[in-house]
């Protein structure tokens, strides 16, 4: 075939003729089917323009149902009537020509003017709809014709279809259609420029209707009910409605009936063919069905999110494809996906059988509709048959090489696994099917950072890949093993969340003991033959008469365990406190806080493992392991480290409760004492400095911003004072502290909130001062600068707030939840437009940048052609490290 | 250049400019196995384009100082 390039598209309007003569049958009867169950000839369900019963062919083209893609045809109107569309256009049109001669009402010099600037539009490429309104406007004010001289007439345009011209006594006259009709016939082809249209393919008068195009039934199908009884389209009852009236309009004229009874007429037909088009035009009461429901019709059908734009042609829905809830299971691995079993016999792959799975396929075909079984066959000679209960062993004898199988899913096929919104390319990855009990995707936790999904409720798709190149693609390009390191800032994407820190936190904190059996018992999901050497033993029972000694490890040797062969690795954890920033000397091995991580030769030497070691976006340990053994080394860490921490974590138990928020007496008296008491003291004391005018004004400050600013920083201060203290009181032992320092969930202030004090509430950074003149609330006296009176809350959330602070935490939390909607929205807006304009960019062979016609954008990729989740945190080797091994390996070598 | 006024080129953000020759554009050009259009371009009225008093058609290498890669070339067509 001849490709052939689209030059332009073209708008306009249909004429009379136009529709004549694409019409493949008149239409003149309002039934649909006959006694006999067959169509009627000239009716609305009529055999030339398309068929829907299976077995007919078309009267027009000899088209079977599935060949014929529909006729139109067309109804002869016995009368005119404004195409509700156009009826505004056509007010201005008319308003803006003669009443006698139909030119536009503009002098030579304006018309050749505006015809010059709607030319050089064009020309531009721009829209024209400016200047149109301009021409409207000008035109519109001339009372007098300047070329015939007749004095023109005030027209009213009566919403949605009616016009009415007003003469000097102010008298109306209501212009039918086809007075309109006339009058737009009149204005000449030369004219029609001046309104941005095209003469030749959009006469105005043809936006007055005189023959209605009726559309083909494929366009309108009738369906039959289960009683055996058919029920028509909306669209078809709307076009029985207007050929109704039309013939009653026909009779009665041609009985030379009275003209009221004729314009009633008139205006039912006009209404009729207006709610075809649009069944919610302001001021026409829809047209209903028999049950009260609104029609469907034209606009409808087009229209808004389910319409024929967003709904069918943008938002197609894809074969091979599912989606349900996800939730948790890590036990699985990383890379796999728990796909229910319902779900797994619905989609399928198709397998062309050769000689090498001829017998697999044989098997999988006997097992009927059981799992991994098969739903359909393709003989060789094309024929599809379904494989049910009664023919699959017969199916399963006939088999053979040249047939295709679209067998079931099953574990091991690659698939690919999405959540919405997919804003970067790790939010599609490539998994391994797992088929499970239960109706939801299980998903192991650590690929929720890619997808920022959790299992309050998530949904997510499934596709399944169905040629053997996608699968290729998808194993090599997006398996998730591949895509731990984002191509976003060089760390892992994927790593450890929530329970997974906390766990390793736990076990490699202190020097916890284990004996075998324990030690068995974490380890029993993950792949380790030897346990290696005990870090030494312990007498137990101790202090027994028959006590023995006992060989342990230790946690941190546990840990190690999953750790691959000859890694080395040192860095400083979540937890460490930066001596080294306030002046202090790293103590390193001897940190007392164990934040000096040490990795030798696969072992933890010493240190704490915490957020920073295997959490998502951090995961340094990850990171390196990825770098150092490839990607499956690290998939094969994650999925240890996951069961590692979930297995211990689970034999310990960790729970955080209310009572967990409890600080004894004599702390909450040393918040409320030193940290708040003191606070507002001083605030007190501030403010009665400044009214009696000894405060002095920061640098570039006025006098009363300053005391709002060392206001706002004492009571910040308050908090920040009351917070170490609960945590003193609390201790590291305390859950919520334990979460917050290992960097699992949450954070100090949160915990401060909860159980010291909330602190001062702000809305746009500044203490709340809205609400009543000079007082936020009529609890205070007007005038009162002091803390309470301005949003700070004293109380925790534990203790409770007071009414008046309760009401100043919904005000400053109304702000933050503002700003998020405003932000998200707009952010999402600028990604758009960022990703619109770089999408087509290619990064070449010879490490260019290059837009689709070749022109070169970068000459470099990044100035330094280094992808960043290949290279080291921009640098295309980190030589530091690379020499800092070479010379421990030497050291210890020699 | 008005008395007065400092030259553009010597500000600190203002990368170097060079115009460069023929021979040099043939170079450059079989290197990336490209056509002169396919060059990025930049306007004859840019301020830099005016102080150097390139003229269209000319091929301007711009040297940059770069956080990732130390020191980054590129190429620029002078267009209208």
């Amino acid at each position: 075939m001849r490709l052939k390039r689209i030059k332009g598209v073209k708008f306009g309007l249909l004429s009379p003729k136009e529709i004549r003569k694409m019409s493949a049958s008149k239409i003149i009867t309002p039934d649909t089917y006959g006694e006999d169950g067959f169509p009627i000839e000239l009716g609305l369900v009529n055999q030339r323009i398309g068929v829907i019963d299976p077995g007919l062919r078309c009267k027009t083209c000899g088209g079977r149902m599935t060949e014929c893609p529909g006729h139109f045809g067309h109804i002869e109107l016995a009368a005119s009537v404004i195409h509700v569309g156009y009826a505004k256009l056509i007010y201005r049109m008319i308003a803006a020509t003669c009443r006698k001669c139909g030119k536009v009402l503009l002098g030579e010099e304006d018309r050749k003017r505006f015809l010059e600037e709607i030319e050089w539009q064009k020309e531009k490429q721009a829209d024209v709809g400016e200047v149109v309104k301009l021409v409207f406007k000008e035109a519109a004010k001339s009372g007098v014709c300047m070329y015939c001289g007749e004095s023109q007439k005030r027209i009213k345009y009566d919403k949605p279809t009616s016009y009415i011209e007003i003469d000097e006594e102010e008298k109306g006259r209501r212009l039918m259609p086809t007075d309109v009709r006339e009058r737009l016939e009149r204005i000449p082809d030369e004219d029609i420029a001046l309104f941005g249209m095209d003469a030749k393919s959009a006469r105005p008068e043809w936006m007055v209707l005189t023959v209605l195009p009726v559309p083909p039934v494929t366009a309108r199908p009738s369906i039959t009910l289960e009683s055996g009884q058919r029920s028509e389209d909306d669209l078809t009852h709307k076009l029985v409605d207007i050929i109704r009236i039309n013939q009653r309009f026909m009779e009665n004229r041609d009985a030379g009936a009275p003209q009221l009874i004729i314009e009633d007429l008139w205006e039912l037909l006009q209404y009729h063919i207006s709610t075809y088009f649009n069944n919610e035009i302001p001021g026409l009461p829809p047209a209903r069905h028999r049950s009260g429901r609104p029609l469907k019709t034209m606009t409808q059908r087009l229209k808004g999110k389910e319409g024929r734009f967003r709904g069918s042609l943008s938002g197609k829905r894809v074969n091979f494809s599912a989606r349900t809830v996800i939730s948790p299971d890590p036990d699985i691995d990383i890379d796999e996906v728990g796909v229910p079993e319902e779900i797994a016999k619905e989609l399928t792959i198709t397998v062309n059988v050769t000689e090498r799975d001829l017998d697999a396929m044989r098997e999988t075909l006997k097992r009927g509709g059981k799992h991994p079984g098969a739903n359909y066959v393709r003989r060789a000679d094309g024929k599809k048959v379904k494989a049910t209960e009664s023919n699959y062993e017969t199916l399963a004898e006939e088999l053979d090489i040249g047939w295709k199988v679209e067998r079931h899913i099953r574990d091991g096929d690659i698939v690919l696994f999405n959540r919405q919104p997919s804003l970067h390319r790790l939010s599609i990855m490539a998994h391994y099917v797992r088929v499970m009990p239960g109706r939801t995707f299980r998903l192991n936790p650590a690929v929720c950072p890619p997808y920022n999904a959790d299992y309050d409720g998530d949904e997510m798709n499934l596709h399944v890949l169905q040629t053997e190149e996608a699968r290729a693609e998808a194993k090599i390009l997006m398996a998730v093993k591949r895509n731990i390191i984002s191509p976003r800032f060089g760390r892992p994407i994927i790593g450890g969340i929530h329970d997974y820190i906390t766990g390793l936190f736990l076990l490699t904190r202190g020097d916890k003991r284990f004996e075998q059996e324990k030690v068995q018992d974490i380890l029993n999901k993950i792949d380790i033959e030897d346990l290696g050497e005990p870090a030494g033993t312990f007498e137990s029972p101790a202090g027994s008469e028959d006590s023995h000694l006992t060989p342990y490890w230790t946690g941190k040797q546990i840990f190690g365990m999953i750790l691959p062969e000859g890694l080395n690795l040192q860095f400083r954890g979540k937890i460490c406190e930066k001596c080294i920033e306030r002046g202090e000397e790293c103590k390193k091995e001897e940190c007392p806080r164990e934040a000096y991580v040490m990795i030798r030769e696969g072992n933890l030497v010493c240190g704490i493992i915490d957020e920073k070691a295997i959490g998502s976006f951090k995961g340094i340990i990850i990171d390196r392991i990825f770098r150092r053994y490839g990607e499956e080394a690290a998939k094969v860490f994650i999925n240890d480290a996951s069961r590692l921490a979930i297995n211990y974590i689970k034999q310990t138990g960790f729970s955080f409760g209310i009572s967990d928020e409890d600080i004894p007496k004599e702390g909450k008296e040393q918040i409320r004492g030193e940290a708040v008491h003191e606070a507002e003291k001083k605030v007190e004391e501030l403010i009665r400095a400044y009214e009696a005018g000894e405060l002095e004004a920061l640098p570039g400050r006025a006098l009363e911003e300053t005391l709002e600013l060392l206001i706002m920083q004492e009571l910040a201060r308050a908090r920040d004072d009351a917070g170490d203290i609960a945590e003193r009181y609390l201790g590291i032992e305390n859950p919520g502290v334990l979460m917050a320092k290992s960097g699992a969930r949450g954070s100090l202030l949160n915990l401060t909130q909860m159980a010291a004090c909330v602190g001062q509430q702000s809305v746009r950074g500044e203490r709340i001062k809205r609400g009543y003149q000079g007082r936020t609330l009529p609890h205070f006296k007007s005038g009162d600068r002091s803390a309470d009176a301005h949003g700070f809350v004293r109380a925790s959330f534990k203790d409770g707030l007071s009414p008046t602070e309760y009401f100043f935490h919904a005000v400053g939390g109304r702000e933050a939840l503002v700003d998020t909607a405003v932000r998200t929205s707009q952010s999402g807006y600028f990604q758009r437009r960022l990703i619109n304009a770089l999408q087509d960019l290619e990064v070449k062979y010879d490490g260019t940048v290059r837009e689709t016609r070749g022109i070169v954008v970068q000459f470099k990729y990044g100035d330094d052609g280094v992808d960043p989740s290949k290279g080291e945190y921009g640098k295309v080797v980190d030589i530091d490290e690379i020499i800092r091994e070479t010379v421990e390996v030497e050291e210890t070598g020699a | 250049m008005k008395k007065g006024k400092f030259s553009i080129l010597e500000h600190e953000l203002v990368p170097e400019h060079m115009v460069i020759e023929e021979s040099e554009i043939k170079e450059l050009l079989d290197k990336y196995k490209i056509k002169k259009g396919q060059l990025p371009k930049i306007k004859l009225s840019d301020s830099v384009i005016k102080e150097i008093k390139a003229e269209v058609g000319d091929v301007v290498k711009i040297t940059r100082r770069s956080r990732t890669a130390g020191k980054s070339l590129s190429y620029r067509l002078v267009i209208e």
